[in-house]
């Protein structure tokens, strides 16, 4: 059995050509013809995704690469737009159009009284369609192109609501940062190309790397004199400051909290589930280079701890029921990167695909909750909803279990692989990933059982204003943030949500279950990644582990006797003590580690010393050189200043002039002559 | 068809017609048409340019060549490589464009401004296709005339100062040029181009020569720190006068380098390579910054044409490093490539922003970006090709804007990581002043009551956003035709370059 290219070409362009028709044609075939393109394309890509998936695991086809065109061909320089499909890939293609799908549908209950209905439509098929194009990609150009189109539907989905401040400048910063690290992830590339065969080609480059004789793993080179680095390192880490900015890893991470300004939807979609995802995707593809410098690894290990714990502390002290969930996504994608550090690039991947589901449920349950109550988003102002909306509320209840770990549910495999494994390695750094994501279980299951019994449970903490009958539908405050009504107060009791919106939280809640119990074995310790992610020997933890793995069931057993569970267990009873019986002891917790709350409710001030230093500092260097160099040196100085010159010798020499025209030509004459006969001597005498 | 002199015609179709359109242009509307008319032909006239260069064989092609001063050896020589087809191309098309968003726009003097306008438009594919050193000087002149009548007579409030600044500027330049070129006459006796590169020079002679060149094409491009009339002249132009400048006259510049720099001193430009790259490298950065802070819309993408130019000159420049430091002339190419497509989409892409700024101008006679704000509530398909074009000009993969800067950043990490990396900071400060753009004209609250009456683009303007944007993306898509027309004449050129050395 073979991977058909056509089949390929419709899974990439159906969800195009549904953006493109609900874009530019959106007035003509309206809100039920956009949704039903870009459902329709999205469907189509999912289904025929499923086929691929199919085809390689059970049909037993070989990996597709392929190039579908040239780009450009320059001397033995080539790029091309191509497909390569393993089951990494097939994999990613699955979670991507799965999540999407639900996506969409959903989309069409919570952005049903919306104007830009179409325009929204447009934006999250053509997000599909980039993320594809990242995940298939055969070589570094396509990656790059696939990881900047996202950035760029991220951007525009995050600033949705053009018209608030907050949408608007939140989607200029993702930007920004993201531009940050695809900085170094170009020059990343240009490494790649540069010491790893001329090429931008996956296969031949990792062939390259891969080659002893090549002998990567030891090449040096010196970018400053007398200071020999491997290419490996210098490439490995170029690269992964590129995921350090897509997957949102400390310092780059300061975008993701920000872009809850965009709809709930793409929340779950994009800055949960799969974009922010495409770094760790990148980093377990790239694994033959990433293998050849443990300095690199280590990096990367240290970086994604200390988002792992730091990022999840702050989640403890939010109140708005998105950025707890933004905040614990922050927490995850640091768990994946410390997996990747570890050289458990399976269990990275793993963890992806468990959180792609979990984190999209949990954040279209956060919009299910949202909706109900009309645009509040303070859980201050919630409490009590189960008894008003059951479907959201159990199966928020499902992805806050697989998201804290409990035995059995998907979160619980892939993080607790992450977490032996790390505690397996011997790389530097290592003894400080295990702290941090050992404690990080603990904030984990602290910050989502908060957010839970805040939400759900508990005194309701809002007041219905009964006599306000004629009511304001649901999404007319979608403009302008909470509408005209106070804080807490609603226009009618919270309800549960529609079919489009509850179902797809249904079937979120399923592989939030089930996935990881039926995956692992295969995924992590069989043969499911062979020949696509390259660990060598002495850094295979997940071998390793592997001897010890007798099966999910055993795993489950096991992991009751080990302390992440423990932790987990103690932070579900010290948020439910806390948040469901006592909740005066958060209060003087925070009134007696003042400090603590501060700096945690300011995030560690690294948005404010980003905005003093880049933002500020940036304009104002700008003035600076635009003042003292262009206007005062250049402009004022030698170009105005030696027109000034000459108008006040001409002054001086006024006195000479006749008012003859004859005059006044001749002298012109003369000067051009003089002026051109110098430089004239001047050249001849140096060329002879 | 092969027997037709096609670059004279497609030189003096728009030269003549700008008498014609003096002549028989009293009334507006038929001075519009007729130009039109003539744009849209010289336009299909340079379509065979294109689908008859036989771009495999490289070389000069079309050639023309007929005594002109039989004293001086002048001859009036014309003839193209892929390049320079690429750069007329790109000029024939532009003038389409320029001429139809004049439309509305210019309403004093119309047939003189269009006679302007096509004047300017021969004189430009006079420069790309002269293969003889006077012509091409003559024309490299004369272009100034109509520019200068162009800015002086339509332009904006300080247009006198602004026209001056321009003019003194890169007439300055090319004084320089001309002493090179007189004494080179004086060497070979003659003017052709292909003559002077074979004149065989010393290394000092090439390096006053490349001195001199340098002055004159730095400012057209221009460079930094030679750059300061590029924002007044631009400020004041009318907005087809801004379109001409930024698509097509600028790359004037980045074309003499090619076409002079290279061929005839090829030594000193390698010699020299340094500071033409640490120039570029300053105008990323420096250009970047200020780029940041203007209030004004047009001198901001004033200044980020010249940032974007720098990469023109660095690719050029890389390639130079390239070949004598690393012996690899696959690389040089790629950098010369890249140069080659940067012009071209700047071309694209500037033009288009510089008539976006026209058409908010049009409407509301403020280049002010604090009077602007929330204009996408009131023109979203505006909105739409304003954010394509922004997207264009931070370099986003998928548009004409990247291809060039991914090439120059792969050639120049060839030759050093740190200069890869300095370029590469246009990412980030490019990205940050077009977006930073973005937000305060297209995106927000409308604050201006004036902006919540503005009316969406009119057909004519649809045509003109339209095209840009086919292009942009055309070239982003699928760059491989462009690279292909000019792969060889860059062979050719990076291979005269291996062979130099005195």
């Amino acid at each position: 059995m073979t991977i058909s290219k056509t089949l390929l070409l419709v899974i990439v362009l159906a969800p195009l050509f549904g953006a493109v028709l609900a874009g530019l044609f959106g007035r003509q075939i309206g809100r039920v013809g956009a949704h039903t393109v870009t459902i329709g394309g999205v469907a189509l890509s999912c289904a025929l995704s499923f086929v691929v998936l199919y085809q390689l695991v059970w049909g037993g086809a070989a990996t597709f690469n392929e190039n579908v065109y040239t780009w450009f061909e320059i001397g033995r320089y080539s790029a091309h737009v191509g497909f390569l499909i393993d089951k990494l890939t097939a994999m990613m293609m699955v979670v991507v159009t799965f999540v999407s799908l639900l996506v969409h549908l959903y989309t069409i209950g919570y952005m049903h009284e919306d104007d830009g209905y179409q325009r929204f439509f447009s934006y999250i098929s053509l997000f599909t369609f980039s993320m594809l194009m990242l995940v298939m990609g055969n070589n570094f150009l396509q990656l790059f192109f696939g990881w900047e189109a996202v950035g760029l539907v991220s951007y525009l989905l995050i600033g949705f609501w053009f018209k608030r401040p907050t949408a608007i400048f939140a989607n200029m910063k993702a930007f920004l940062v993201n531009r940050v690290g695809d900085f170094g992830f170009l020059l990343g590339i240009a490494g790649v190309l540069l010491w790893f065969g001329g090429s931008l080609d996956y296969a031949t480059v990792f062939a390259y790397a891969q080659d002893p004789s090549n002998e990567m793993g030891a090449r040096t080179v010196e970018l400053i004199a007398g200071h020999p680095w491997h290419v490996a390192t210098i490439v490995g880490i170029c690269l992964f400051i590129g995921a350090m900015g897509k997957s949102a890893q400390v310092p780059l991470h300061i975008w993701l909290p920000d872009s809850m300004e965009g709809p709930t939807p793409i929340s779950a979609l994009i800055h949960a589930a799969t974009m922010v995802t495409a770094g760790i995707f990148m980093v377990a593809r790239m694994s033959p280079i990433f293998e050849l410098s443990d300095t690199a690894l280590s990096f990367i290990l240290i970086i994604g701890a200390t988002g792992a714990l730091f990022t999840g502390l702050i989640g403890v002290v939010q109140n708005d029921i998105k950025r707890v969930v933004a905040y614990s996504t922050l927490s995850q994608l640091g768990y994946m990167t410390v997996a990747l550090g570890a050289s458990a690039y399976a269990a990275g991947v793993f963890h992806l695909m468990t959180h792609a589901f979990f984190k999209a449920l949990l954040f279209l349950g956060a919009g299910s909750v949202i909706i109900a109550m009309h645009h509040e988003q303070d859980m201050r102002h919630m409490g009590g909803l189960r008894k008003y909306m059951p479907i959201t509320w159990i199966t928020m209840w499902i992805g806050s279990l697989a998201l804290a770990g409990a035995p059995g549910f998907a979160g619980f495999f892939s993080k607790d692989a992450i977490i032996e494994a790390v505690g397996e390695s011997h790389r530097f750094g290592s003894g400080y990933a295990y702290a941090c994501v050992l404690i990080g279980v603990f904030v984990t299951a602290l910050y989502t059982f908060r957010s839970l019994y805040m939400t759900f449970h508990g005194k309701e903490r809002f007041v219905v204003d009964a006599h306000d009958a004629h009511g304001h539908g649901h999404d007319d405050a979608h403009h302008d943030d909470h509408g005209h009504h106070e804080p807490g107060h609603l226009a009618h009791a919270p309800h549960e949500s529609p079919w489009v919106v509850t179902v797809p939280l249904m079937l979120l809640a399923i592989p939030s279950i089930v996935i990881g119990f039926l995956t692992i074995g295969p995924m992590l310790f069989g043969s499911y990644f062979d020949g696509v992610i390259f660990v060598r020997e002495a850094n295979d933890v997940l071998g390793e582990l592997g001897r010890n793995f007798h099966g999910a069931g055993g795993m489950i057993l096991h992991g009751l006797q080990t302390a992440p569970f423990w932790l987990a267990l103690a932070g579900f009873a010290v948020a439910t003590y806390i948040w469901l019986f006592n909740p005066s002891i958060a209060a003087w917790f925070a009134k007696t580690f003042r400090p603590l709350q501060t700096l945690l409710m300011n995030k560690y001030y690294a948005d404010d010393v980003s905005q003093a230093v880049f933002s500020k500092g940036g304009i104002a260097l700008g003035r600076g050189l635009w003042k003292a160099g262009d206007v005062a040196v250049i402009d004022g100085a030698i170009v105005n200043g030696s027109a000034g010159l000459v108008a006040r010798l001409a002054g001086a020499v006024r006195r000479l002039q006749s008012g003859y025209l004859y005059h006044y030509a001749f002298a012109m004459i003369l000067g051009l002559i003089l002026l051109l006969g110098g430089l004239w001597w001047g050249v001849t005498r140096m060329a002879a | 068809m092969a027997d037709w002199p096609l670059l004279s015609v497609l030189i003096w179709l728009p030269l003549l017609g700008a008498l014609a359109v003096l002549a028989l242009g009293r009334n507006p509307g038929t001075a519009r048409w007729l130009t039109l008319g003539i744009a849209i032909a010289t336009f299909v006239a340079s379509i065979p340019l294109y689908t008859g260069y036989d771009a495999a064989a490289g070389g000069m092609q079309f050639i023309e060549s007929h005594a002109w001063i039989d004293a001086l050896k002048v001859y009036y020589g014309l003839g193209v490589d892929g390049i320079a087809v690429a750069l007329i191309v790109l000029t024939t098309f532009t003038s389409v464009l320029v001429i139809i968003g004049s439309w509305g726009s210019i309403d004093e003097r119309v047939s003189q401004y269009m006679a302007a306008m096509l004047a300017l438009e021969g004189m430009l594919i006079g420069v790309f296709a002269a293969t003889d050193a006077l012509l091409f000087y003559v024309f490299f002149e004369a272009m100034l005339i109509p520019m200068f009548i162009i800015i002086g007579i339509w332009g904006g409030p300080r247009r006198v100062y602004a026209t001056l600044k321009f003019f003194i500027y890169t007439f300055l330049g090319s004084i320089f040029m001309l002493v090179g070129l007189i004494y080179l006459h004086m060497k070979t006796g003659e003017f052709s181009l292909a003559a002077f590169a074979s004149a065989g020079l010393n290394s000092t002679e090439q390096a006053w020569l490349f001195f001199a060149f340098l002055i004159a094409f730095a400012i057209k491009v221009p460079m930094w720190p030679v750059h300061t009339w590029l924002p007044d002249a631009h400020v004041e132009a009318p907005t087809g006068g801004s379109v001409i400048l930024a698509a097509i006259m600028l790359k004037v510049g980045g074309y003499g380098f090619i076409r002079f720099s290279l061929p005839i001193t090829p030594d000193a430009s390698q010699e020299y390579a340094w500071v033409v790259i640490a120039m570029s490298l300053v105008a990323v950065v420096y250009i970047g910054y200020v780029a940041l802070v203007q209030d004004d819309m047009k001198k901001l993408i004033a200044y980020s044409s010249i940032a974007h130019m720098a990469f023109v000159t660095l690719g050029i420049f890389i390639a130079l490093a390239l070949v004598r430091d690393h012996q690899n002339p696959d690389a040089a190419r790629l950098g010369l490539q890249g140069a080659m497509v940067q012009m071209i989409s700047h071309g694209f892409v500037s033009g288009a922003m510089f008539s976006c700024i026209g058409v908010l101008y049009d409407r509301l006679h403020t280049r002010m970006i604090r009077d602007y704000g929330g204009v996408a509530n009131v023109m979203p398909w505006y909105a739409a090709f304003f954010v394509l074009f922004a997207m264009a000009n931070c370099g986003l993969p998928g548009t004409s804007g990247f291809v060039g800067e991914f090439m120059v950043i792969l050639a120049a990490f060839q030759d050093n990581f740190w200069i890869a990396a300095v370029a590469g900071f246009t990412l980030i400060i490019g990205a940050a002043y077009t977006l930073w753009l973005v937000k305060r004209v297209i995106f927000g609250e409308i604050t201006n009551p004036k902006v919540a009456e503005l009316t969406d683009l009119n057909a004519r303007e649809w045509i003109v956003l339209g095209a840009f944007a086919a292009a942009v993306l055309l070239v982003g898509i699928y760059p491989k035709p462009l690279t292909d027309l000019m792969e060889t004449s860059v062979q050719q050129i990076v291979g005269r370059l291996l062979l130099a050395k005195v």
